[in-house]
């Protein structure tokens, strides 16, 4: 069959998956993509060509099986298809909309070496979406009872990975979330129109389904602190996320209308203030909003700023084009949906009047000598300031880290940044049966860089919890694809 | 779908019309909490997310208690809940402790029903060896709050009100400064509404007495992580939530506090109208 593939001529470019119109879009939180139907879905699956030696799979953090699952979509076996990938990742319609793929599995697609590579992630998506609407889904085996107990810090990527894996293999895990809904950062950071809230839902649920108990509004560190877990359960995994926003230190930073990146998609998202008044939680609208940062989160605060109702809606980033860290499609995304951008830009201050935001005082930059990033260093031109007037500003500039677990933990090394020093391959703290991943241990990264640290430090603390050895065989988790 | 609701075991008027007592059933944050801090309540799904100071704390009843008055649509839909109804969320303890220490003459100073949070944080330096001595004000008489309860904690209650109803006639910090003026006063603590806890930082900063404040600015999530009560201390933008709520007052940048708190006023009044105007139909209808 291999064989027969090979001889039929590859179509170079991948299939196209239809979205919503760009400018419609830009008015409703509707999802953006709309996913492929299944003649496109076996169209593009077509394009893989079942190499002898796959590289895509050296590109997954989580050591999803493309080849196979992409053979099964080939077979039109849909279900084995989802069950594939369910065997390495718990949460695939969420991987399949918001990993980027583009810098991982794609990456390394043999076929893109000639061609555009096979839209590996749209696929995911596909089967994730395909089950979920055909209603089949299948539970996934779990071990017979170890009798050890997980407690895990935060539902986000990182600690609904590492539940699920610990749950599967027998181990009582109780997940403790700070927030009212379970599901972290997937739920009050990533916006409905690049991952409905419904799917999230629906992937926690799957959790709950392998008898994980899930605590909310139970912060860690206040209600709690991991010593005090300690005492109750076997290991400890935190994967507490996020933290304390960054602001620049310039002048006006705490004016009215003047957001973290954080907050602005909190309140939109988590606590749906696109909704307002029939959700309580308000959010101000300004009809000028201007974005500072070039992340994935200032993609994301930009078009929802644009989707709550701007009139102008604007990225202020200090390097150029080629620089911005988002994923290019979410770059495409906003210029399709008419976002400005400010390149080599950088603020210096924000204007206010009576307390309001009225406009943000910006340098014109030029990019000088590489620094230590290796990245031109954006260097401000003398006597280019301009205004330009706004009436709100999110400071999307990543975030630190959150004091509440590092300061309540008795022995536990951070790093010089607040950060908890954790092994990059198993997880393990200075502290035995203490496990960190995610944005704790890495600082601001991406959902699917979270789930391996959850996978990882899963396997290890399997191990440490039935006193095994190393294992020899190399699993999933084993994969070794971090530079 | 929850499972983690709060459970209302008592609730009071204790001032008319609308200043109310709710005693929660939370046995896991009464063992933890101590004075000077708060929780995030949200009542049901449509809810915001609110802080409020924790009032009391009792962890061998496994209850803490909040006051609440009804000024805008959460509030007064918080005190229209009887005993037996339950809050969808309930999440804290929030925030840092008051230090408690012995130190001598500790004066906490509240205003309207900021009153409440102070009885927990008298009865803790009352229990630590201090002279505490209270000082409340209102406008007049029937507004005061929390008299008898902050008598059983403290060593003396100085009332004041604007009217000359009870006690001195005039603001708190009439009544505080006379206090001030013996020289014995090692520390002051403020919690009451802006306004009045800024006029206490300045009364007090001319007797070069060390003065906490427990500010309260707009929150959402509590816990560090989205920067929405981000006040000015010293110069230096600092979290109300992990950093706080109370801070030197003499540091306090109280024209942004108070700018910061008028963020969402137009909102927060169209959602009051509208829920008044739904209320009311439903009263009628009933």
């Amino acid at each position: 069959m291999a064989e027969e593939r090979k001889r039929r001529k590859l179509i170079p470019n991948r299939t196209p998956i239809p979205e919503q119109d760009p400018i419609k879009r830009g008015s409703n939180f509707k999802e953006v993509s709309l996913g492929y139907t299944t003649e496109q879905a076996l169209e593009e699956a077509e394009r893989c060509i079942r190499c002898a030696k796959p590289q895509c799979v050296k590109g997954c953090p989580v050591g999803v099986q493309i080849g196979d699952f992409i053979g099964l979509v080939q077979e039109k076996d849909f279900q084995g298809a989802i069950n594939k990938i369910k065997e390495t990742n718990i949460l695939p319609a969420v991987c399949g909309r918001v990993c980027p793929q583009e810098d991982q599995c794609e990456k390394l697609c043999v076929v893109g070496k000639k061609f555009e590579p096979v839209a590996i992630g749209r696929l995911e998506r596909f089967v994730a979406d395909w089950e979920r609407d055909h209603g089949q889904k299948t539970k996934p085996k779990v071990a017979k009872s170890t009798g050890k107990t997980v407690a895990i810090v935060g539902s986000g990527p990182a600690g609904v990975t590492a539940a699920s894996d610990l749950a599967q293999l027998g181990h009582k895990v109780t997940v403790f979330e700070a927030l009212h809904e379970p599901g972290g950062v997937l739920l009050y950071g990533i916006p409905e129109f690049r991952l409905p809230k419904a799917i999230v839902a629906e992937e926690i649920a799957g959790l709950t389904d392998l008898g994980v108990d899930i605590q909310t509004n139970a912060v860690v560190g206040k209600l709690m602190t991991v010593d005090e877990l300690m005492e109750d359960f076997d290991a400890v995994f935190i994967g507490s996320g996020a933290g304390l926003p960054n602001f620049m230190g310039i002048d006006g930073e705490n004016l009215n209308g003047v957001y973290s990146a954080n907050e602005f998609l909190t309140r939109t998202n988590l606590m749906k203030a696109y909704d307002f008044p029939k959700f309580d939680t308000p959010i101000t609208v300004g009809d000028r909003v201007a974005v500072v940062g070039g992340g994935n989160v200032a993609m994301d605060s930009v078009r929802t700023a644009l989707r709550l109702g701007a009139e102008e809606a604007i990225i202020v980033y200090r390097r150029s084009d080629a620089e911005l860290p988002a994923r290019a499609e979410e770059v495409h995304h906003a210029h399709e949906e008419t976002i400005r951008f400010e390149l080599l830009t950088s603020p210096t201050k924000i204007i206010g009047e009576d307390g309001w935001v009225k406009a943000i005082e910006c340098i014109r930059m030029e990019l000088g000598e590489p620094d230590d990033s290796g990245r031109r260093r954006p260097v401000p031109i003398k006597g280019s300031e301009f205004q330009i007037p706004v009436n709100v500003v999110v400071m999307s500039i990543g975030t630190g880290a959150n004091p509440l677990v590092p300061q309540s933990t008795k022995n536990l090394d951070l790093n010089k940044w607040g950060y908890i020093v954790a092994d990059e391959e198993t997880g393990r703290t200075s502290r035995e049966g203490i496990y960190a991943g995610g944005d704790i241990v890495t600082g601001s990264a991406t959902v699917i860089l979270a789930m391996g640290a959850g996978r990882k430090a899963a396997g290890d603390i399997h191990r440490y919890l039935l006193g095994e050895p190393e294992p020899e065989v190399e699993t999933a988790a084993e994969v070794k694809n971090q530079p | 779908m929850k499972s983690d609701l709060t459970k209302i075991l008592e609730t009071k008027l204790i001032r008319e019309p609308d200043v109310f007592y709710f005693k929660l059933d939370s046995p896991a944050i009464a063992r933890k909490a101590k004075p000077g801090q708060f929780v995030i309540i949200r009542l049901n799904e449509q809810g915001e997310r609110i802080p409020l100071s924790l009032a009391d704390i009792n962890p061998d009843e496994g209850t803490i208690s909040l006051i609440v008055m009804a000024v805008g649509k959460t509030t007064a839909e918080f005190v229209e809940l009887k005993t037996g109804d339950d809050i969808s969320d309930v999440c804290g303890p929030l925030g840092q402790p008051t230090h408690i220490e012995k130190l001598g003459k500790v004066i906490v100073s509240g205003g309207g029903f900021g009153v409440a949070p102070l009885f927990p944080i008298a009865r803790a330096f009352k229990a630590a060896g201090n002279e505490v001595v209270c000082v409340m004000g209102a406008r007049s008489s029937d507004l005061l709050i929390y008299e008898d309860e902050m008598q059983t904690v403290c060593d003396r209650v100085l009332v004041t009100t604007d009217d000359g109803s009870k006690g001195t006639k005039g603001v708190v910090t009439v009544a505080l400064e006379e206090e001030l003026k013996k020289g014995d006063t090692d520390l002051v603590i403020c919690v009451g509404p802006a306004i009045m806890m800024k006029f206490v930082a300045f009364t007090t900063k001319n007797y070069n007495v060390k003065t906490m404040v427990s500010l309260n600015p707009i929150m959402v999530d509590g816990s560090g992580m989205c920067g929405a009560c981000r006040v000015s201390v010293g110069g230096e933008t600092k979290f109300a939530c992990t950093d706080g709520p109370e801070f030197d007052g003499h540091q306090v940048d109280w024209d942004l506090l108070m700018s910061r708190q008028k963020m969402y006023l137009s909102e927060e009044k169209e959602s009051f109208e509208a829920w008044k105007a739904r209320h009311a139909h439903m009263l009628e209808t009933s």
